[in-house]
């Protein structure tokens, strides 16, 4: 069984959403740590959840980059194994420094919860081997700041580096680029704000978010 | 340390009578002192029989009407009179919910008085047991042309997402509803759903004699005091001023408490006796309703309320309506169990008290007893008052409404579609997370909202529903109609309804026109309710809805669950195919009272006779159940506002489909507003097997197409659109309206 770590941070509202992901429909064993939680040593995968984190008051993530667990998560990613944020997970990541770039308020200042198309930009990381290059998909998104920012050269950077892994179709945040989701320059940390654990059964609109999982479990079959 | 100089003296209370600006009447005041207990009140007993008997509290007014309620039925297990109601929902699991208003403070500050509303009923659910896994809003405004109206809209809408995005409540649904009668006294209300096991439930009781009374939560401030009288009292431009009665509400702190009390409940259900929120009224209503229902006492420190400011005086720390906090009854010896794990969630708990067994109510303060009075004379004793009733003189010899002439159909529809409360409400719904837990099947917009339950092939439909202006025009009728239409959506996604809750938005009880409006639509509801099988489980009274003496129309929101045996049952609203045939299910009649279409054409205060009839509107619905569960049906949407042109448009828009037909009804009657109506669709090979079973119920309309438009003959022209039109009306209408 290859072992999926669930960061859970206090407030944090996605972690039993990406916990039976792992669990019931990718069949692989999913366990909740607690931001206490000093050694991922264990695992095979670190993901951080999306939804809020310490309520996220001053600013998404702010706070949830000093909590205890966050030394273990770089130290795993260090390590170059896979590190996946989701929504605010994203945003914790970006507050970390483990990803280049932020993620302001969106442009129209209002919260949006709705499906959204996507393109996987690219299909050579380990998060998104198991779709096709190019391929059109379509996840949730629901964030109040999800308008990834960063700067010219940054973007040239994850641009020549092949760190876009998903762009938006209709860009609905205000995004530099129509970005959905990067990988640090190592490829093995991913931060994406739409949801793929919402969309991992038919009932809940759609499977493609399986595919980012999937493309984890290929990863690390080929490792063992 | 200004208020405890100046407190009144139980003779200058006497004399001076401040408790009538409390909400408290001499004669209660009288009663009180002395019946009850045999003595003046001093300062801080007066103010807690002010708010214990305030309307909102103790429901003196509506209570007489209230027990006309049905609320029995097989699947009941907590009916009202806790936090929230519990029905039996097979395989030992329960669904738990309530609805409840929180309009004034919503008037006074939208943003927070929205955000604490929806945080006051989700500690209502969790405090039974129960994982709370959905919401959703009915909400009435006046109509968009007056700014202030946009301004309520937008910041209630941001309130209600704020906190429900933040703790991680899916918010489902809903409905949003506009007349210039909400001018000045906006409607909201918030109705949450949780989950449980049978096993885990637990009820707001303190039990047991020296069992410790624990508070847990946020600190008590000075905000919200007199929140409960300030809801049982009407509204006037000037008491705009009176924010202190407005809470603020933190759903970061409102998740760990969640999270905290859960775990409790599910790993220590043997120490924990009881809980309940501090709601209304506070840490007194907690404690003294957790007494009454244990028929013990209890004694607490306010020196050891944890507060957010100094010098709080014992009437303000018992009136507070600082948000999220709640109150334990645990086993005696067992507490510290409780206070590490609130600790590990960085909550505030503390012991307070603990309960006695002679049932008297004792607060101390700086070692002084500053409250020592029967436990039941707070809760028990409140006289009740069967108000004068009288029915409104425009009820009297009420003529059947005109028949609207329709000279361009295809006009007229997209008029209303253009409506707001038809139109399309996406651009508020999706400021809401609506499907975070990952169960939401049927996102906000349907019918019905549909979430699965996780791990078995049950799923819960929900929805609210009130057509305030068919009440206006007969509150019994319409209260029928309230239930009727709610059921209809709960069918029409392939569920069973189970119960209902609600939220009772009426006029002032002292008004005997709107204290008759009430008596009879409670009476309607129950009616309904009961040939439903829909026990009512929960609710909420909300009077004094009025503004400056202009009363709302009566507004009985109903908020219905329905039970899906099976998720292959789920069917939305929506045609999936070209090709598919399409039925009308239900006699059409020129029912235009109340109608859409008559306030479109000028009518703005509805009129006319309503018609309804409760044996077809259940003969209707069990038609359409029978052929959802022999797979019969791609469709079922129910026919509300707009009538039949508005419900086959909106079933067109999701797949770009098309529809041509031909009906035997006129132009107008596209729109009339005849109860107990669906629109179906069949694909052709089981048409047969669908006219078997449906009989003369269901008339064939017409068939869906590939062709971007919806034609329809009828008896005198036809209506023709082009449907790509009329779904960029129906999606920009609101949006617009709302800039």
């Amino acid at each position: 069984m290859m072992k999926f770590a669930v960061v859970s941070f206090p407030g944090s509202n996605c972690d039993e959403d990406l916990y039976y992901a792992i669990k019931d429909d990718l069949h692989e064993a999913a366990t909740i740590v607690p931001h206490t939680t000093t050694d991922l040593s264990g695992f095979d995968v670190v993901l951080i959840p999306g939804g809020f984190s310490y309520g996220d008051y001053l600013r998404s993530g702010a706070i949830a980059k000093f909590a205890p667990v966050m030394p273990a998560v770089k130290t795993f990613a260090q390590a170059g194994r896979p590190v996946l944020g989701i929504c605010n997970g994203f945003q914790i990541l970006t507050e970390a420094g483990l990803l280049p770039g932020t993620l302001q308020h969106n442009r129209q200042m209002q919260f949006i919860c709705e499906p959204e198309p996507l393109k996987v930009e690219n299909n050579q990381t380990m998060f998104t081997s198991a779709f096709q290059d190019q391929q059109q998909i379509t996840l949730p998104i629901a964030h109040g700041e999800g308008n990834y920012y960063c700067d010219e050269a940054t973007l040239m950077r994850l641009r020549e580096n092949h760190q876009i892994a998903f762009t938006y179709q209709n860009n609905p945040n205000g995004s530099v680029s129509d970005i959905a989701g990067i990988t640090n320059e190592a490829g093995n940390v991913l931060g994406m704000m739409p949801h793929p654990e919402r969309a991992v059964e038919t009932i809940q609109g759609g499977t493609d978010g399986l595919l980012v999982f999937k493309s984890l479990l290929q990863a690390h079959l080929r490792t063992v | 340390m200004q208020e405890l100089k100046t407190e009144l003296t139980p003779a200058e209370i006497r004399d001076q009578k401040p408790y009538e600006a409390w909400g408290l009447s001499e004669r209660e005041y009288d009663y009180i002192s002395q019946k009850l207990i045999g003595r003046l009140p001093n300062y801080t007993e007066t103010g807690l029989f002010a708010v214990m008997w305030s309307e909102h509290c103790s429901y003196k007014d509506s209570k007489p009407i209230l027990r006309k309620f049905w609320n029995d039925g097989s699947r009941v297990i907590q009916g009202p009179g806790e936090g929230a109601g519990v029905l039996d929902i097979g395989d030992g699991q329960a669904v738990v919910f309530k609805a409840e208003s929180h309009n004034h403070p919503s008037f006074v500050e939208p943003f927070e008085g929205a955000a604490t509303g929806v945080g006051g009923i989700i500690r209502d659910i969790f405090s039974m047991g129960a994982k709370p896994i959905a919401s959703l809003d009915s909400l009435r405004f006046g109509e968009l042309d007056n700014p202030k109206n946009r301004y309520l809209l937008t910041e209630i809408v941001a309130g209600i997402a704020a906190y429900g995005n933040c703790i991680g409540i899916p918010t489902v649904g809903g409905e949003i509803g506009f007349d210039s009668v909400y001018d000045g006294n906006p409607l909201v209300n918030v109705m949450c759903v949780g989950l449980m096991d049978q096993a885990d439930l637990k009820r707001g009781r303190a039990t047991g004699t020296g069992n410790s009374i624990i508070y847990v939560g946020a600190k008590t401030g000075r905000d919200g005091i007199h929140g409960a009288t300030f809801a049982s009292n009407e509204f006037s431009e000037d008491k705009e001023a009176d924010r202190s009665a407005v809470q603020v509400g933190d759903p970061f702190m409102e998740k760990l408490l969640t999270d905290a009390c859960l775990e409790i409940i599910h790993d220590h259900a043997d120490i924990l006796m009881g809980i309940q929120d501090m709601g209304a009224a506070g840490l007194v209503s907690s404690s003294a309703e957790m007494a009454s229902k244990a028929k013990s006492g209890v004694t607490m420190n306010l020196d050891l309320v944890p507060q957010r400011e100094p010098n709080m005086s014992a009437y303000e720390i018992m009136l507070s309506e600082s948000q999220e906090r709640m109150l334990l009854c645990v086993k005696k010896g067992e507490e510290q169990t409780v206070l590490d794990i609130f600790a590990r969630y960085d909550l505030d708990a503390v012991v307070v008290g603990h309960v006695t067994d002679d049932r008297q109510y004792r607060l101390y303060q700086h070692g002084k007893c500053v409250t020592d009075v029967p436990v039941t004379s707070l809760v028990d004793d409140v006289v009740e008052r069967e108000q004068p009733s009288t029915k409104p003189a425009r009820l009297e010899n009420v003529q059947p409404a005109e028949t609207p002439v329709v000279m361009n159909p295809a006009e007229t529809l997209n008029k209303l579609l253009a409506q707001p409360t038809i139109a399309s409400k996406q651009v508020v719904f999706k400021q809401y997370d609506s499907q975070v837990q990952a169960n939401t099947a049927v996102t906000p917009g349907s019918d019905a909202a549909v979430v699965r339950v996780r791990h078995t092939k049950k799923a819960l439909a929900m929805t609210t529903d009130c057509n305030a202006r068919f009440i206006y025009l007969d509150p019994y009728a319409g209260g029928q109609i309230a239930v009727s239409e709610a059921a209809r959506n709960i069918v029409a996604s392939g569920g069973i309804p189970i119960g209902i809750t609600d939220c009772l938005n009426f006029g002032s009880p002292n008004d005997p026109e709107s204290y008759w409006e009430l008596d009879q639509s409670v009476q309607g509801i129950a009616l309904a309710c009961e040939q439903f099988d829909t026990p009512v489980i929960s609710g909420n009274v909300s009077m004094y809805n009025e503004t400056d003496g202009h009363s709302i129309y009566p507004t009985p929101m109903i908020g219905m669950v329905g039970l899906i045996e099976d998720i292959a049952y789920l069917t939305t609203q929506s045609f999936k195919a070209s090709g598919d045939a399409v039925y009308l299910i239900g006699e059409t009649g020129n029912d235009f009272a109340g109608s859409e279409i008559q306030k479109l054409q000028g009518q703005l205060t509805p009129t006319g006779q309503i018609n309804f009839d409760l044996a077809a509107e259940t003969a209707n619905q069990q038609l359409v159940q029978q052929a959802i569960r022999q797979g019969l049906l791609q469709n079922a949407h129910d026919l509300s506002e707009g009538g039949v042109g508005v419900a086959i448009a909106e079933a067109l828009f999701e797949h770009d489909l098309g529809f041509e037909g031909q009906t035997r009804l006129t132009n107008s009657q596209l729109f009339s507003e005849t109860q107990s109506r669906f629109i179906v669709s069949v694909s052709p090979d089981k048409q047969a097997e669908f006219e078997a079973l449906a009989g003369d119920k269901a008339v064939l309309i017409g068939q869906t197409t590939h062709q971007d438009q919806l034609l329809i003959k009828t008896a005198d022209g036809e209506l023709k659109a082009t449907r790509s039109k009329l779904k960029a009306t129906f999606g920009g209408a609101l949006g617009c309206l709302m800039k």
